[in-house]
């Protein structure tokens, strides 16, 4: 579905920080797919869904959506079948429009933006069905500005705006990383329901590895621009964090003595 | 109606026009545009050339309208395309516009229009000028009600998540500083019709008075529940252009008026970032309302 080929990045290249993240990575993804990427700092996990989005240019390879070379669209041309939500709640969502105001723009994306007026007063039952599944009580909040909502409440919204227009991939950038322990479990459940009910073909960066372990179907550890793991399937399930922890250790002993 | 008050309020109208310009591209994306001042002038001085050539006084500000986009247009391509700063790019087309507005004016520094037919020739003159900012009020709330409008509203907001939606935001902020400055050339034609002449110098501070009227009437009308932006920005208008009416009438020379208006400009500011102290209690009881668990972020965006 998604098929990265040779891909190679430096930054600041010819500079005396120069930093290559990656040289010829290669990553093949399956439709429907629930991947968790985890990784030290510095591994290329966020390199890659900028990447993936088209954030970032790549200096070499080739990006394949659905058999479809994207590797030269723009981001904003990208971004029209992948959506992404970030780290920071406030990346996602529209802070001085009112819930209702930025659900009626996601509910438009893929659409033309021209001049009929965006606010639909039959989209509030829709809406009310779309919150509701949060948890949240946001429901009720319709009409109150983004701004006032709590980070959390702030994530979870964005998720539902990033899955109303069914994309076709979804990236999630460490997305619970701000959230306190148990807003975080909140949206990782609804985030977890929400892929599985809509099929999504989803990849997760995170640093929580007992989310990397419990969430989706395939797992892939970065180091330095490489996969020193990639399982899926029954080898996933059984994996615990201690091995994790432990491989872990291990590729950064390796690093640090080689 | 005494001519003093009638004088201000006609003035006033006229400037809001070029307020509301201004509020789109300070408020609504969030960015200094200081070609403002050029392309205020601009649409005086083709206002009053086509005037001058025999044109229909209406067509001509359409023109100025169109001259004004233009300008804003540049602006944006300088901003979006060459990745130059916003307040860069804009001085860059304010400087450049002194020369092509001697020109349009064919080199004349100030261009006589009293011996031709105006918009205002024979018409109430508050009526015209009510007229006017009325449509352009109306499109205004409007326009930002539309989904193309919410778009603008969303780039200053968090461009982001607009590009998130498969949008190009660089054609949309383009668009948004050409709309913008079509509002403030239309304005500088009005203008000149109605003081009957067009002058090099006279789109000079028209940044800040434009600044100053969205400051005032934003930081003091919301407290009276005025909900709609663009009558926000002719009540602001309307303060400020009272104001230093006012300071006129006291004595003091209309060569003091620049530093004047910056000095109501520093007020209005101060006034503004000091709203908690001036307004507490509304303040926070608005806050409160929101409740227990959203404090935290609620403080943060008092």
């Amino acid at each position: 579905m998604l098929r990265l080929k040779n891909i190679c990045k430096t930054f600041n290249k010819g500079k005396i920080n120069e930093q290559k993240v990656f040289d010829n990575f290669s990553l093949s993804i399956d439709e429907g797919d629930f991947i968790s990427v985890i990784g030290s700092n510095g591994a290329g996990k966020s390199t890659l869904l900028n990447i993936i989005s088209g954030k970032v240019e790549v200096d070499a390879g080739t990006i394949e959506l659905k058999g479809e070379d994207v590797t030269d669209q723009k981001e904003y041309e990208k971004c029209k079948r992948i959506s992404r939500i970030f780290q920071d709640p406030a990346l996602g969502t529209n802070p001085s429009m009112t819930i209702y105001e930025n659900l009626s723009i996601a509910k438009n994306k893929g659409k033309r933006f021209g001049l009929s007026f965006l606010i639909d007063k039959k989209d509030e039952d829709l809406f009310k069905g779309t919150l509701k599944v949060l948890g949240l009580g946001l429901e009720d909040k319709l009409h109150t500005p983004v701004s006032q909502l709590s980070g959390g409440q702030r994530q979870s919204l964005a998720l539902m705006m990033a899955v109303m227009g069914n994309p076709e991939l979804l990236l999630l950038d460490e997305h619970t990383a701000q959230l306190d322990p148990k807003t975080s479990e909140i949206v990782m459940d609804i985030t977890e329901n929400v892929v599985k009910e809509r099929g999504l073909t989803t990849i997760m960066v995170t640093h929580n590895i007992e989310y990397a372990i419990r969430y989706g179907n395939r797992l892939i550890m970065l180091h330095r621009g490489e996969k020193v793991l990639d399982i899926s399937g029954e080898e996933k399930k059984n994996i615990t964090k201690e091995k994790l922890l432990s491989l872990f250790k291990d590729i950064s002993d390796r690093t640090l003595f080689a | 109606m005494n001519s003093f008050v009638l004088g201000i309020l006609q003035q006033s109208l006229i400037f809001s026009i070029a307020v509301m310009g201004i509020y789109i591209t300070n408020r609504i994306l969030k960015l200094a545009d200081l070609s403002a001042d050029g392309s205020f002038t601009l649409g005086a001085s083709v206002s009053a050339l086509l005037i001058s050539k025999g044109i229909n006084p209406f067509l001509s500000l359409i023109f100025s309208m169109l001259a004004g986009a233009l300008a804003g247009m540049v602006t944006g391509i300088l901003n979006v395309k060459l990745k130059i700063q916003s307040i860069l790019a804009s001085i860059l087309v304010m400087v450049g516009l002194y020369s092509i507005n001697l020109r349009v004016m064919k080199g004349m520094a100030n261009f006589p229009i009293f011996n031709y037919d105006n918009i205002f020739t024979d018409r109430n003159t508050l009526l015209v000028a009510f007229i006017i900012v009325a449509i352009c009020g109306l499109f205004f709330t409007l326009f930002f009600r539309t989904k193309f409008g919410y778009l603008l509203k969303g780039i200053g907001d968090n461009e982001n998540m607009i590009t998130s939606l498969g949008i190009n935001t660089g054609t949309i902020r383009i668009f948004a500083l050409s709309l913008s400055n079509s509002f403030i050339a239309l304005s500088g034609g009005v203008l000149a019709q109605y003081q009957g002449f067009s002058d090099i110098n006279m789109g000079t501070g028209t940044m800040i008075m434009g600044l100053a009227s969205i400051i005032i009437g934003f930081n003091l009308v919301k407290h009276i529940k005025i909900t709609n932006s663009s009558i926000c920005c002719i009540v602001g208008t309307l303060l400020y252009r009272t104001s230093i009416a006012l300071s006129l009438r006291i004595g003091f020379n209309p060569s003091d008026l620049k530093l004047i208006s910056s000095i109501i400009v520093l007020i209005a500011l101060t006034i503004g970032n000091s709203k908690e102290i001036l307004i507490p209690k509304r303040k926070f009881k608005s806050l409160a309302r929101f409740g227990e668990g959203f404090r935290e972020v609620g403080s943060k965006n008092a």
